[in-house]
């Protein structure tokens, strides 16, 4: 490569980053700020994190959307999982065109289509047979579940289509039946995609508003509901510094993860 | 599943009888764990994705009414114990000579593709940087441009008010520099709304660049310089076509969320801003017409259903051919 070249990709990727980082980082750097105006800097402070600690609100509805973006995650991984075997191990079944269009629609459906859907169905559920009773959690879970178990889908189906299927073929000539050979061989394999599945089931759930605030009740606020109405007013410190502890969390994550993949590359080139 | 003695116990059946039987279990299991395997994710997105939509498409054939759901029933018990089937199309009519709603079906088009546009040209540098970077910094700038994406849409979005507003960190900035004299109005307007989409989309352009970028065989281009092509050249007649389905995969993966987004108009764009997502959410949640609401989001599923069958077809070929 010539030194001309890498300068100008060198000047690519600072710029790029800039880009993606900076907002960030003044997000950061203003949660700190004792002035409550943006502009303005009135000395460093953590008066807006012990006030974000006190918001009842915000606490409340952290703790709805964690239990929804758990429960989301489980059910998304194994439907998600389920899915991409499908899509990987039948290659010939009946409207396979169908569920392959469905596995992968909500992956780039606009937000507001699934929302009104799923909301528009729950409505006519209830009418005819009662169930659901209501909107709140339930239905909120079950309209997560069906966006994310998508992501899922895509990340197992990727880790399963790079699968020696001879090590499947030797299980299965040695004896063993097709679920000890899904539990033994193939779920220790593609354990590591599960999790980062779960993980982007949980993180989608958490920040998802637009289907939320369709399919949600009364009394059913989560976080990111809350964040959307305090930001329609403005810049508030309070969000600056729940907008920290995101970035803190998931940064946290992503070197761990970064750096077990890193370790396990490693490994496997030993 | 387990019915039946297991092999090992009929040692005094003969060889042939007991790998007969071994054949017939093991095909019935398979088929049985298959049927299992597909029942269970095929019927619940039967259930909670197709259905849903085909609920939509019969709403938005129905009429508002003052009732608990807003609107009239599609089949309805007529005089005489005959059943009246209800169609109105109407809310299409509406849609079609409303100039509110083509024009806002109009600038989300403009709008996502102008983005994608922009998210081409700032990403593919990018997914070329990392791509030709050394192996160990590779996987460092990948996670860079992932990190973001993990971390809140709507607080990242909720970031650009800050540095956008009238009192703003920029405005801030370019008025101590003596750039300008008063504050530029950066704030809700469309340039606000074309950098938020820019700026939220970007790793799905960046990722699947970077993925084709990648696998590409560098030995084609050293042959295109030892035949004397100019590296400008080997770009585009090597480099390029060979990254199409990078390309094409993510602009997809921007363009057709962009066309349905609500949040970033929503919150960085204009009163004049009007884009499909943002109509639908008003006239669901402020207006409570749900037959027009259900007739914007079908009219949107049409305008995005020649690109998302493209975005499954790209998706079919790259699983097949991994395969």
């Amino acid at each position: 490569m010539t030194g001309r070249r890498s300068f100008w990709l060198f000047t690519a990727l600072a710029f790029g980053y800039a880009f993606l980082y900076l907002p960030i980082v003044t997000l950061i750097v203003y949660s700190f700020n004792d002035s409550r105006l943006v502009t303005v800097w009135g000395g460093f402070s953590t008066r807006w994190y012990a006030e974000l600690f006190r918001n009842e609100q915000i606490l409340s509805a952290l703790w709805l959307s964690v239990r929804i973006a758990a429960m989301t995650a489980t059910l998304a991984v194994i439907l998600g999982t389920l899915a991409a075997l499908t899509l990987v191990r039948f290659t010939h079944f009946r409207t396979r065109m169908l569920f392959a269009g469905m596995v992968a629609a909500p992956l780039v459906m606009p937000e507001v289509i699934l929302g009104l859907s799923a909301l528009l169905m729950f409505v006519t559920l209830e009418q005819a047979i009662g169930w659901p009773p209501g909107r709140g959690m339930t239905t909120i879970t079950i309209a997560h579940v069906t966006f994310t178990s998508a992501f899922v889908a895509v990340i197992v189906q990727s880790r399963l289509s790079q699968l020696d299927v001879n090590l499947e073929e030797a299980a299965m000539d040695l004896g063993a039946r097709p679920w000890k050979v899904f539990f033994v061989i193939i779920l220790p394999i593609i354990s590591p995609a599960l999790i980062a599945g779960w993980l982007l089931g949980f993180t989608l759930s958490m920040d998802d508003l637009v289907i939320a605030s369709f399919v949600s009740g009364p009394g059913a606020t989560t976080l990111p509901m809350v964040v959307y109405s305090s930001v329609r007013l403005g810049v508030s410190p309070q969000v600056n510094a729940l907008a920290t502890l995101i970035v803190v969390v998931v940064a946290t994550g992503v070197i761990i993860a970064g750096w077990l993949l890193h370790r396990q590359a490693r490994r496997a080139g030993r | 599943m387990n019915t039946g003695p297991a092999p090992a116990d009929t040692a005094g059946a003969s060889s042939l009888k007991r790998r007969f039987e071994r054949g017939v279990k093991s095909l019935t299991q398979g088929r049985l764990g298959r049927a299992a395997v597909i029942a269970l994710p095929y019927s619940w997105l039967l259930l909670f994705l197709l259905l849903p939509i085909l609920i939509v498409l019969k709403i938005s054939l129905a009429e508002i009414a003052l009732a608990s759901p807003p609107y009239t029933p599609m089949l309805q018990w007529a005089e005489e114990r005959t059943l009246a089937l209800q169609v109105h199309i109407g809310n299409y009519a509406y849609l079609w000579q409303d100039p509110l709603y083509v024009g806002a079906y109009m600038n989300s088009l403009k709008v996502a593709a102008v983005s994608t546009v922009f998210c081409l040209l700032i990403g593919y540098p990018m997914a070329y940087g990392i791509a030709r970077a050394p192996a160990g910094w590779r996987i460092v700038l990948l996670m860079l441009v992932i990190l973001p994406f993990w971390t809140s849409f709507l607080i990242r979005v909720y970031a650009w008010i800050g540095l956008l507003q009238g009192n703003g960190l920029i405005n801030h900035l370019l008025l101590s520099i003596g750039l300008i004299d008063q504050p530029l109005v950066l704030l809700h307007s469309n340039f606000a709304v074309y950098l938020g989409i820019v700026y939220s989309y970007l790793p799905f352009m960046i990722l699947p660049l970077y993925a084709t970028l990648v696998r590409m065989d560098l030995t084609l281009l050293e042959a295109a310089a030892d035949l004397g092509c100019p590296p400008w050249k080997a770009f585009l007649t090597v480099t390029l076509p060979l990254s199409m389905p990078g390309v094409i995969a993510g602009s997809l993966l921007v363009f057709i969320p962009a066309v349905g987004e609500f949040v970033i108009p929503d919150l960085l764009g204009g009163p004049d801003s009007l884009m499909i997502g943002r109509v639908l959410w008003t006239e669901f949640f402020s207006n409570r017409d749900w037959p027009v609401a259900a007739a914007v989001a079908i009219a949107m599923l049409a305008v995005i259903l020649i690109p998302l069958l493209l975005f499954q077809r790209v998706g079919e070929r790259e699983t097949t051919r991994e395969r």
